[in-house]
C-alpha cells in the first residue's frame, strides 16, 4: 500500500501525481474464498478489513451489486455518538466510537473524524428525565455525555435560540463531546483501501443472486451475475436489503425496510459548530467541512426500497429546522435523496449468527448505523472468524426477538403520560 | 462606459427605465428587464466570483440556472440577506445590493490565491484524504478549521428571516413545464382541449429560446407568418385568455415525487424594489397532475481546454442570448471555440451588431457551416487544437493550433461552444429509464415511470421546427390521455431561421497539444475540478462515476453539474476505455436549482409550527398565573405560583391544600374513549389485562394495556356506564394511539364483536376534584345523583347534572384523597369550573398543576406510563400483576408474557426509595447500584419529588429484583457524590387506603 | 406524497392515511397453543417483500376504516386496493 502523508503528496505532487496508483484493485472473482463478505459498504468493508487485520483471514472477497460506498453509508448524515441508555447498546457504540478516535491513523486514511460534540435537546420535562437517565448512565458506563442548561447549550452552539416563549422552547440538553461527525465516503474508501492491502477482493458490480448450500444446509457460496463464489462462511451486511439476501437462505429475520431522507444546505462560511439533534421536533443538523448544512429528515410511514421518500417527509423536517434556528430559513436546500433502513422491532441491531451454518448477519441498523461502522465491523470480523459472537455483541442476536431480551431505546425514550 | 457594451434597438430591456445599483459597494446602471449578471455585462463587469479552492477569479459563464461562477449575496436589509444567489438569475431592481463572495478582502486581491499560485500542484483531487492525520488531535484543533475556513461560499443570514412565504396545493390535467417552444406549443394544445393547464416557467417572462431567436419566423395555421417574438405573444395571449389555464412564471419546477407529485417554487418579491407589508416571499406550489410534459430544454455544455475558467470565457449560446434578449455584448474583440454549429450562429450574431470576432476555432474538420463563415468573412481555424488562454483578471487571449500553425489571438472574451445536454433531470427524478444516444451523444428520455412525456430539447429535438412539433404532438397526447379529445388535426408549424441552431458537440476534454496533467483544464467551475482531477481519480481506482463524482467533488457544487457532468463522464469514458453508457450516470436528486428553506416550510411557524391544544379551562390557568408544560401537543397547568413562589414553593403548598382539606386539578386532558355495543364486555376483556365481565354498571376499575409483545403501553380508569357501555380514559400522550390500537384490533381481527369506538377525549372537560373536603364542595351542585359515601363510593361512575348541565361523575383518586373527576360537557366546563372554585374557596381550595399531581400520585406509589414504564416493562415490574384477569385465556400481550425474558427472576421491579441522609431529594434519571457492586447499574430513579405531608424526600425506582430487597441499602452515584437509599415499599404516604374511602 | 385510493373513499392522498405494515397475518386465535417460535412469527417476522406486498392501511382521517393493498415496493406504485377479509386479487407483475 502506498503510504499517505503530507510527504508523500508532495513528492507525488512534483511528479504531477502521475505514480499514484489504484486506492484498492478492480479485483475479479476467484471460484473460492475462506469468508465472503455480501455488501460493500462501511460495515462491510470494514469486516472484510478487520477479517484480514485482526483474523489473519484473508483470502475474503467483499461483493458489492453496485459501487462501494454507494448504499447507505454514503446516504446518511455522519451522526457519530455513543451515549446511548442500556448498557448493551452503550458498550456497542462506544466500542465503535473508540475505534473512530483512532482511524484514520489505523487505515492510513484521512476519514475527518471531528469531535465537535453532539448535542441532544430537551423541549419538555419528560426530555429532560430521559436524558438525564442517559447521561447517569452514561457516566457509569464510562460513556461522556453531560447536562446543559439551556445557557450552556446557547455557549455551546450560539446559533441556538433559548427564548422560553416559543412553541418548543430549549429547556436543556445532553452532550457528548466526543461525538461528531466523519467524512463518510472515506470511511468506505479508506477501509476498502486498507483491506484490499491485506489482500481481500473488492468485487464491484457484483450481485449476489442466491446462496448455495451443501445437504445439511451449510452454506457452500454464493450465485452471483459474474458466477458462482465459493465460501464456507458468507457474512451479510446489506442494510435494507438484507431481507432480500437472507431471503435466498430462507432466513426470515424482523426486519422492515423504510426510506430515510436526508438534505444538505448550499455552502456557507462556518456558522454551525457541533451536531444539534431534537428527537422532540425530529431536527437533526450539523455543517459540513465543506460548509453545507447537513439534515437529516425522518422515515416515510411505509416501507420501500425506492431509496426515496415523499415531498412532506423533507418539508417537515425544514419546518422543525426553522424554527429552531429561525437565521436559517433564507437557506437554500441544494439536494435532497433517500437511502434504505432495515428496522428491526427494538430499533436495536443484529449481529449474529444465523439459523444456517455459516450464514452471518449484520443488519438491522435503522437509522443508525454509520456510527457504529467500526465497531460493528470488528464485531462481526469476530463473530464470521470465531464462530461466535464476541462479548460485546453477545446480546444482538436474532434469538432475543423470540426470547424477549429486547434491547429497546425507542421505546425507552418513549412518551406517554 | 456601458454604451460600449449596450447594442441599441436590440432585446427587452428597456432603455427608458435606467435602474441604479450597487455591486461591492460600486455604484452602477442597468435597465428594467435586466439581470444582475446582464447589467454587470453591459457595465463591462465580467470579474464577479472566485472559486472555492483556488480561490480564481471567474467571470459570468452562463446565463441561467447553470451559473456555477456568478454567486453573489443580495443585501436588502440587515435581516433580509441571502448568499448564492445566481447573478444570472437575480432580476435587477432599483437600489439592488450585490456584494461578491469568497474573497478576501476583494474581488481583484484575494490572499486565498496563493492555493491557485503555489498549493494547487500538492493539492488534487481528495488530497484532504491523504494528509492531516498528524498528529492525530490536530485534524479538528487545527487542520479542520482552517480547511471550513477557506471553504463555504457565502456567509449564512445572521437574523431571523422577517420575510413570510406560502404555499398552495394544486391539481391540474396537464402540467407543462418549461415555456420554451415546445412547452408553449404544448399548453396550447392541451388547453384548447379544455383540460386544466398549469404553465410553469422559472423566468420571469415565458418563451425559453424564442425570446433570443433573431432572424426566426413561424407559420400560422393559415397564410400568416410570425416572427418568433410575434408567435410568442400570439400564443401567450391566448393562453392567458383561457380559464382553465394557470400561467406561472418565475416558477421552477424543483421536483418530481411519486405519483405524478410535483413541487414548484414560485419567486413573488425577489425582484420588486419595495416590499409590500406582508406579502410572500415565495410560494410552495404542490401539484397533483394527471399528465406532466417536461419541456426543460436543454443547457449549453462548456468545452474543457487549458485555462478555460478566466473571466470573460463564457458559453457561446448564453453569450449570444445576452445579446438578444438583454442588448448586451459581452466583448468588443470575441473568439469563438466550438464543436457545434450554434458556435458560428453565435459569431454570425455578435458579428452583426458590429462585435469584432478574432477568430472561430472549431476542433471539427471543415463543413459547410464552417464554409459560409468563412464566406461571411469570418476567420475560421477547423480541426483546432485549444492550447490555452492568458490574462490575469480578464481573458485578454487565446492560442491554438491549426493546421500545424500555433496562434495566439488577443481578445476580450471566449465563447465556447460545446453543444447541448438535454435537461432529464426531472424525467430521471421521476424514475423514468434514460437511453444513449449515441448520434446526439447525449442521455434522452426512455421508458417513462409516471404519466409524462417529455417534448422538445429535453429530449433532443433542438431545432426549432423539431421542438414545436414536438410540443404540439405532446400536448395533445397529455390531454387525451387525461381524458380530452383534442380537436381539429394537429398542426405542425414551419419555421424559416438565418442561422440554424445545426448539430455537432463533444464530450471531454477538447483537444490539445498542452499537457493535461500540468494545465488547468476545469470540468466543474465552482469546485475547481480539473480534467486532470478526474483522470487522476481514475488513476486511483475510482472507476465508478458515482465514485469519481466523490472523490473529485466534480458535480457537486451548486449547479450539481449542471455544466460539469457529461465533460466528467467523456473523461472518465476516455482515461478507462469504456463507453460512456458503460460508466452509468450519477443520479439527478431533488431539487432541480435550490429552493429556500422557508419556502418549503411555509406558515408552519412559531404557533402554527405545531398548534398546541388547550383545554375548555385553560384561559382560566393562564388567568390565575399558572406556569404551563408542554405534554405531548397539550399545554398543561405546571403549578400555580402565588406571590413570586418557585416550583417547590408552589408545590409543596398545593400538595398540604388538597391533602388537609381540598384541591381543584383540570384532567381534561386525559383521553377517553366510549366503547359500546352488546360485545362491549367481550372487547374489554380481549383488549385490556383486567377481567371486565364481573365490572358492575357504575363501577370502575384500573385498567392496564399492554402491547402485543407483553410491554405496558397504557393505563387509565375505565367505568361501566351501562351493561353494553364503557367509558374508558387513557394517559394524556396515548389516546390517539390507544384508539388506533383498538380499531385495529377490532376491525382486522375481531370482526366477530359487535363493539363500536368513540374518540370522547374533546367531548369531556374533566375537573378533578380531590381532598377530605372534596364531597362537601360538589354536593351541593349537583342533581340526579346521589354522592353519598353510601350511595356512591370509591370508584363509583354515574350520570346525574351539575350546575344544571349534564354530569358524568367518577368518584376516583389519582392522590389518594376523597376524589370525583367531573366530566361535563366541554362547553360547559369553564363555567363548572368556575362554579366549583366558588364554592371551593369556603374551603381554601386550591388549584393544583401537573407537578402536585405527581407528588401525591407518588406518595401513593401510582405509576405514570411513560414516567415508570418506557416500553420494557411489564405489568409484574410494575407492580400491577394483581390487575390481570388471571382466569381469562387471552388477552392482549397475555402470550408474550410467557417468554423466557418476561418471566426471568431477575427483572426491574419497582419499588420505593428513601434517601438515607432524609433530606437529599434523588435525581429523576440517576442510577442505582448495589455496594456490592458498584460499576454495576441494577437500575434507576423513575421519580422523585419532596413530599411535604411526609417531610422528607420520596423517590420510586426500578431495581433489579427490587421486592426482594426491601429495607436493603443500595447506592446512587452522583458526578461528586453517593447518596445512601433505603428501599422501601411503593406507598408512602396512607398504606391502608383508608382516606379514599370516606 | 402518494396517492391511495381508499375502497370505501376513493382516492385521498397518503397525509390522510396511516401504515398497518404487511397484510394477512392472522392473529391466532389461541396464541397460548403457540410455542415461543411461532410466536415469535406471528409478533416480528415479516416479508419486507421488494416487489409486490401486501398491506394494511387505514383511511385515518377519512372513514377511519381499514383496507388492504398491493403495492410495488420497488417503485411505490399501487396495483390494487381491497376490503378487509376480501382476498388479494391477481395482479399482473410489471
Amino acid at each position: 500500500m502506498q503510504r499517505f502523508s503530507a510527504l508523500s503528496l508532495l513528492r507525488h505532487g512534483l511528479g504531477r501525481h502521475q505514480g499514484w496508483k489504484p486506492q484498492w484493485r478492480n479485483a475479479q472473482p476467484k471460484p473460492g474464498y475462506d469468508a465472503i463478505i455480501v455488501g460493500g459498504g462501511g460495515h462491510g468493508l470494514g469486516a472484510a478489513y478487520y477479517l484480514a487485520k485482526v483474523h489473519g483471514i484473508t483470502n475474503v472477497a467483499v461483493l458489492e451489486k453496485g459501487w462501494i460506498g454507494g448504499g447507505n453509508t454514503g446516504r446518511n448524515t455522519t451522526i457519530i455518538r455513543s451515549n446511548y441508555l442500556f448498557d448493551e447498546s452503550a458498550a456497542l457504540y462506544d466500542h465503535a466510537l473508540q475505534l473512530w478516535e483512532g482511524l484514520s491513523q489505523e487505515l492510513n486514511y484521512n476519514v475527518m473524524f471531528s469531535q465537535r460534540g453532539v448535542m441532544m435537546l430537551a423541549h419538555n420535562i419528560h426530555d429532560i428525565q430521559v436524558f438525564k437517565r442517559h447521561v447517569h448512565a452514561n457516566r457509569i458506563n464510562g460513556v461522556d455525555n453531560e447536562w446543559l442548561t439551556p445557557e450552556q447549550a446557547q455557549e455551546f452552539c450560539p446559533s441556538l435560540n433559548i427564548d422560553p416563549n416559543v412553541r418548543y422552547p430549549v429547556l436543556g440538553a445532553a452532550l457528548q463531546r466526543r461525538g461528531g461527525t466523519a467524512r463518510h465516503d472515506a470511511v468506505a474508501w479508506g477501509y476498502a483501501r486498507a483491506a484490499d492491502a491485506l489482500g481481500v477482493d473488492i468485487i464491484e458490480n457484483c450481485e449476489v443472486t442466491g446462496i448455495r448450500r451443501d445437504a445439511n444446509g451449510a452454506v457452500l457460496g454464493v450465485e452471483t451475475t459474474r458466477g458462482f463464489i465459493g465460501s464456507r462462511k458468507v457474512g451479510v451486511s446489506a442494510a435494507g436489503h438484507t431481507s432480500v439476501v437472507m431471503g435466498m437462505a430462507d432466513v426470515r429475520l424482523p426486519l422492515e425496510s423504510y426510506p430515510l431522507q436526508a438534505l444538505v444546505s448550499e455552502p456557507v462560511k462556518p456558522i454551525f459548530p457541533c451536531v444539534v439533534m431534537s428527537n422532540t421536533i425530529h431536527a437533526y443538523m450539523s455543517q459540513s467541512d465543506k460548509g453545507e448544512l447537513v439534515i437529516g429528515a425522518g422515515t416515510d410511514i411505509y416501507t420501500s426500497y425506492t431509496q426515496r421518500g415523499g415531498l412532506h417527509i423533507a418539508t417537515h423536517t425544514l419546518e422543525a429546522i426553522c424554527e429552531l434556528f429561525p437565521q436559517f430559513r433564507r437557506m437554500r436546500m441544494l439536494r435532497n435523496w433517500g437511502g434504505i433502513v432495515d428496522v428491526t422491532p427494538d430499533r436495536s441491531p443484529i449481529i449474529a449468527k444465523t439459523p444456517v451454518k455459516g450464514l452471518y448477519v449484520n443488519c438491522g441498523w435503522g437509522t443508525g448505523g454509520f456510527k457504529a461502522t467500526p465497531g460493528a465491523a470488528h464485531l462481526f470480523a469476530h463473530t464470521i472468524a470465531k464462530d461466535e459472537p464476541h462479548p460485546i455483541n453477545a446480546p444482538y442476536t436474532i434469538e432475543r426477538f423470540r426470547d424477549g431480551f429486547m434491547i429497546d431505546e425507542a421505546a425507552a425514550a418513549a412518551v406517554a403520560h | 462606459m456601458s454604451k460600449q457594451f449596450r447594442i441599441k434597438g436590440t432585446g427587452r430591456v428597456d432603455p427608458s427605465r435606467p435602474i441604479n445599483f450597487t455591486f461591492d459597494g460600486k455604484s452602477y446602471t442597468g435597465h428594467q428587464g435586466d439581470t444582475l449578471a446582464s447589467a454587470l455585462l453591459a457595465n463591462g463587469v465580467h470579474l464577479v466570483g472566485r472559486s472555492f479552492k483556488y480561490h480564481r477569479p471567474r467571470g459570468i459563464l452562463g446565463i441561467g440556472a447553470d451559473e456555477p461562477n456568478a454567486l453573489v449575496g443580495i443585501r436588502r436589509d440587515a435581516a433580509r440577506y441571502t448568499p448564492n444567489l445566481l447573478a444570472t438569475q437575480v432580476e435587477l431592481y432599483e437600489g439592488l445590493n450585490a456584494v461578491s463572495q469568497n474573497r478576501n478582502p476583494s474581488l481583484e486581491h484575494d490572499r486565498m490565491e496563493v492555493n491557485d499560485k503555489w498549493l494547487s500542484r500538492f493539492i488534487p483531487a481528495g488530497f484532504y484524504y491523504k494528509t492531516f492525520m498528524w498528529p492525530k488531535s490536530a485534524w479538528d484543533k487545527w487542520y479542520e478549521p482552517r480547511i471550513r475556513e477557506a471553504a463555504g461560499l457565502g456567509v449564512a443570514p445572521s437574523q431571523p428571516d422577517p420575510d413570510v412565504y406560502t404555499q398552495r396545493y394544486a391539481h391540474c390535467d396537464v402540467l407543462v413545464i418549461g415555456a420554451g417552444p415546445a412547452g408553449l406549443a404544448a399548453a396550447k394544445e392541451a388547453a384548447a382541449t379544455g383540460a386544466r393547464v398549469i404553465l410553469a416557467d422559472d423566468r420571469p417572462v415565458m418563451g425559453g429560446s424564442l425570446l433570443a431567436a433573431a432572424d426566426t419566423n413561424i407559420s400560422g395555421e393559415g397564410e400568416d407568418w410570425y416572427s418568433a417574438g410575434a408567435w410568442r405573444k400570439e400564443v401567450l395571449a391566448f393562453l392567458e385568455k383561457q380559464p382553465n389555464v394557470t400561467l406561472l412564471p418565475r416558477t421552477i419546477a424543483f421536483g418530481y415525487y411519486p405519483h405524478n407529485w410535483i413541487g414548484l417554487c414560485e419567486k413573488l418579491t425577489d425582484h420588486l424594489a419595495v416590499l409590500a407589508r406582508g406579502a410572500p416571499r415565495e410560494r410552495l406550489w404542490q401539484v397533483r397532475a394527471a399528465q406532466v410534459v417536461i419541456a426543460t430544454g436543454a443547457i449549453e455544455r462548456p468545452l474543457v481546454f487549458p485555462e478555460n475558467d478566466r473571466p470573460g470565457i463564457m458559453l457561446a449560446d448564453a453569450a449570444r442570448t445576452y445579446l438578444q434578449e438583454y442588448g448586451v455584448a459581452v466583448g468588443q474583440k470575441v473568439a469563438v471555440v466550438t464543436a457545434h454549429d450554434s458556435g458560428y450562429r453565435a459569431a454570425h450574431e455578435l458579428k452583426a451588431v458590429g462585435v469584432d470576432i478574432a477568430v472561430i476555432a472549431d476542433i471539427r474538420g471543415r463543413s459547410v457551416v464552417s464554409d459560409r463563415a468563412v464566406q461571411a468573412g469570418l476567420n475560421v481555424l477547423t480541426e483546432a487544437k485549444i492550447e490555452g488562454t492568458s490574462g490575469k483578471l480578464r481573458v485578454s487571449s487565446i492560442t491554438m493550433t491549426a493546421a500545424g500553425m500555433r496562434s495566439n489571438f488577443a481578445c476580450d472574451a471566449v465563447l465556447m461552444a460545446g453543444g447541448f445536454t438535454p435537461s432529464v433531470h426531472l424525467f430521471s427524478q421521476s424514475r423514468g429509464k434514460l437511453v444513449w444516444d449515441n448520434k446526439l451523444q447525449a442521455y434522452l428520455p426512455g421508458d417513462s415511470a409516471e404519466a409524462e412525456r417529455s417534448a422538445g430539447a429535453s429530449r433532443g429535438r433542438f431545432a426549432l421546427a423539431e421542438a414545436l412539433a414536438d410540443g404540439v404532438d405532446a400536448g395533445r397526447e397529455a390531454a387525451q390521455a387525461a381524458g380530452f379529445t383534442p380537436g381539429t388535426p394537429a398542426f405542425h408549424p414551419q419555421v424559416t431561421v438565418k442561422h440554424a441552431i445545426g448539430s455537432g458537440g463533444y464530450l471531454g476534454a477538447a483537444p490539445t497539444s498542452a499537457d493535461l496533467s500540468k494545465a488547468k483544464a476545469f470540468v466543474d467551475w465552482q469546485n475547481d475540478v480539473t480534467a486532470k482531477d478526474i483522470v487522476l481519480a481514475t488513476r486511483e481506482g475510482f472507476l465508478s462515476i458515482e465514485h469519481v463524482k466523490r472523490y473529485t467533488t466534480t458535480g457537486m457544487a451548486t449547479d450539481q453539474g449542471k455544466l460539469s457532468n457529461i465533460n466528467a463522464l467523456g473523461i472518465v469514458s476516455e482515461a478507462t476505455g469504456r463507453s460512456i453508457p458503460q460508466i452509468g450516470l450519477t443520479t439527478f436528486r431533488t431539487p432541480y436549482t435550490p429552493i429556500t428553506f422557508g419556502t418549503l416550510a411555509g406558515h408552519a411557524r412559531g404557533m402554527l409550527f405545531d398548534p398546541a391544544r388547550v383545554t375548555a379551562i385553560n384561559d382560566w390557568a393562564v388567568a390565575q398565573g399558572a406556569a404551563f408544560e408542554d405534554v405531548g401537543n397539550w399545554k398543561r397547568a405546571h403549578y400555580f405560583p402565588k406571590h413570586g413562589e418557585d416550583l417547590h414553593a408552589a408545590v409543596n403548598r398545593e400538595c398540604l391544600g388538597v391533602r388537609k382539606s381540598v384541591g381543584i386539578f383540570d384532567a381534561s386532558t386525559l383521553g377517553k374513549i366510549e366503547i359500546v355495543g352488546p360485545d362491549a364486555a367481550e372487547f374489554m376483556n380481549r383488549f385490556f389485562v383486567n377481567a371486565w365481565t364481573k365490572l358492575g354498571v357504575g363501577k370502575c376499575r384500573y385498567g392496564v394495556l399492554l402491547r402485543e409483545d407483553g410491554f405496558v403501553t397504557d393505563d387509565g380508569v375505565v367505568g361501566r356506564v351501562a351493561k353494553d357501555r364503557f367509558h374508558v380514559t387513557t394517559t394524556t400522550g396515548g389516546a390517539a394511539r390507544v384508539l388506533g390500537m383498538m380499531e385495529d384490533y377490532l376491525q382486522t381481527e375481531w370482526g366477530d364483536l359487535k363493539v363500536w369506538l368513540t374518540s370522547t377525549t374533546e367531548q369531556w372537560s374533566v375537573i378533578a376534584v380531590q381532598g377530605p373536603k372534596a364531597r362537601e364542595v360538589i354536593a351541593p351542585l349537583i342533581e340526579d345523583l346521589d354522592v353519598s359515601a353510601e350511595a356512591f363510593p370509591h370508584m363509583s361512575i354515574g350520570d346525574g347534572k351539575i350546575c344544571g348541565v349534564p354530569l358524568r361523575l367518577m368518584r376516583v383518586s389519582f392522590t389518594g384523597e376523597l376524589g370525583f373527576e367531573v366530566n361535563v360537557p366541554s362547553g360547559y366546563g369553564r363555567m363548572v369550573w368556575e362554579a366549583i372554585w366558588e364554592r371551593g374557596k369556603a374551603f381554601d381550595m386550591v388549584p393544583y398543576g401537573t407537578e402536585t399531581m405527581h407528588v401525591l400520585r407518588a406518595e401513593k406509589g401510582y405509576i405514570i406510563v411513560g414516567q415508570e414504564t418506557d416500553g420494557t416493562v411489564t405489568p409484574d415490574d410494575a407492580g400491577l400483576g394483581w390487575a390481570i384477569g388471571k382466569a381469562k385465556p387471552d388477552f392482549v400481550g397475555k402470550r408474550s408474557l410467557q417468554r423466557p425474558a418476561l418471566t426471568a427472576p431477575d427483572r426491574k421491579q419497582l419499588v420505593g426509595l428513601i434517601s438515607s441522609d432524609g433530606r437529599t431529594v434523588l435525581e429523576e434519571g440517576a442510577q442505582i447500584v448495589d455496594p456490592a457492586a458498584p460499576k454495576v447499574p441494577i437500575g434507576h430513579v423513575t421519580s422523585s419529588y419532596y413530599s411535604a405531608v411526609l417531610g422528607k424526600p420520596i423517590a420510586l425506582a426500578l431495581v433489579r429484583g427490587g421486592r426482594q430487597r426491601l429495607g436493603e441499602s443500595l447506592y446512587v452515584p452522583m458526578p461528586d457524590s453517593v447518596i445512601g437509599v433505603q428501599v422501601a415499599p411503593t406507598v408512602f404516604f396512607d398504606p391502608e387506603g383508608a382516606r379514599v374511602n370516606v | 406524497m402518494l396517492i391511495i385510493n381508499c375502497p370505501y373513499c376513493g382516492a385521498r392522498p397518503e397525509l390522510e392515511f396511516a401504515y398497518g405494515g404487511q397484510a394477512h397475518i392472522d392473529r391466532p386465535v389461541q396464541p397460548a397453543d403457540l410455542n415461543d417460535e411461532d410466536w415469535t412469527g406471528y409478533l416480528y417476522l415479516r416479508e419486507n417483500t421488494k416487489g409486490i406486498h401486501a398491506e394494511r392501511w387505514r383511511h385515518l382521517h377519512g372513514c377511519a376504516r381499514f383496507f388492504n393493498a398491493l403495492r410495488d415496493t420497488r417503485t411505490d406504485h399501487f396495483l390494487a386496493t381491497y376490503k378487509v377479509g376480501e382476498k388479494a386479487p391477481e395482479v399482473t407483475r410489471p
